[in-house]
């Protein structure tokens, strides 16, 4: 998979975690932010081929506008009719370089949707989920992990695609 | 959301993630993981970019059948065109020091009401 090429990748890439230290520090915030860690992670291979399974499709971007102190919770949207646009003005990316304006270059429910014509995969599952991320570790690990799990059994999907921004 | 497909992984969902944040993602250890090198917002492609978009969507459903083992990460060859928001995103400089610490106390400030009011 070209591993000189990953190599030099990984020379260029940016140091997120570092860099919102510094910049935290330099806003004077004294308690630094404990990105989740572990040495090892579960892995369930493909239980059918990928021409046979159904896909959910997972984004961090919300449904609704959402107000600053607004309780944060899992909400789902049609794939059938997906919406015009979806809302990331809360969540960290980088809104010098880029914009959110495109549906399709972080929630890909159309690209899927043709694959899924094209019998890449079985199908696109009926709902797509917004993740509420960047609060507590705790509350995606209690609540909202489980409900989306909860969710893509009731659409009976068999494998999830997660697109962070 | 490293967090969410381990948790769907480990409870028999198969993941794939398709992100710009490298570094944090393979802290938090994931199952699979197809790593795209271009400013956060966009995982699966410049905007309007239909052709790459599906190259990439592409790839990253391809991870679902050629990773073996957990932690595989494959790196996107797609390229964004220009670097300069490697430098620039969240940076300090001597510059914007001063205001980044005017930021803050606004921040804590604001927080302080809330917390007061609730």
């Amino acid at each position: 998979m070209g591993s000189d090429r990953d190599s030099e990748h990984r020379q260029a890439a940016v140091s997120y975690m570092r860099r919102t230290h510094e910049y935290y520090d330099a806003q004077g915030f004294e308690h630094r932010y404990r990105y989740a860690h572990h040495e090892d992670a579960p892995f369930t291979p493909l239980s059918k081929p990928l021409t046979d399974c159904s896909l959910a499709l997972i984004t961090t971007a919300s449904l609704h506008e959402r107000a600053p102190l607004a309780p944060r919770s899992v909400a789902s949207g049609s794939t059938r009719t997906p919406p015009d646009r979806l809302f990331t003005d809360d969540l960290s990316w980088d809104k010098q370089a880029t914009h959110t304006d495109d549906l399709e270059s972080f929630c890909p429910i159309g690209h899927l949707a043709d694959l899924a014509d094209a019998g890449v995969i079985g199908a696109l599952a009926p709902r797509f989920h917004c993740a509420p991320t960047e609060y507590s570790q705790r509350a995606t690990l209690d609540q909202d992990a489980p409900e989306i799990l909860r969710r893509i059994r009731e659409d009976a999907a068999d494998i999830a695609l997660l697109v962070p921004l | 959301m490293s967090l969410v497909a381990r948790y769907l992984e480990a409870h028999g969902v198969p993941t794939v993630i398709i992100g710009s944040a490298l570094d944090i993602v393979e802290h938090c250890a994931v199952p699979r993981f197809l790593f795209v090198d271009f400013p956060l917002g966009n995982p699966c492609g410049k905007p309007w970019d239909r052709a790459m978009q599906r190259r990439i969507v592409e790839q990253g459903l391809h991870l679902f059948e050629t990773a073996t083992t957990a932690q595989t990460t494959v790196h996107s060859q797609e390229a964004w065109g220009d670097d300069d928001w490697r430098r620039r995103y969240m940076e300090v400089t001597d510059a914007n020091r001063a205001e980044l610490a005017r930021q803050g106390e606004a921040l804590r400030a604001q927080r302080a009401v809330r917390e007061r009011r609730s």
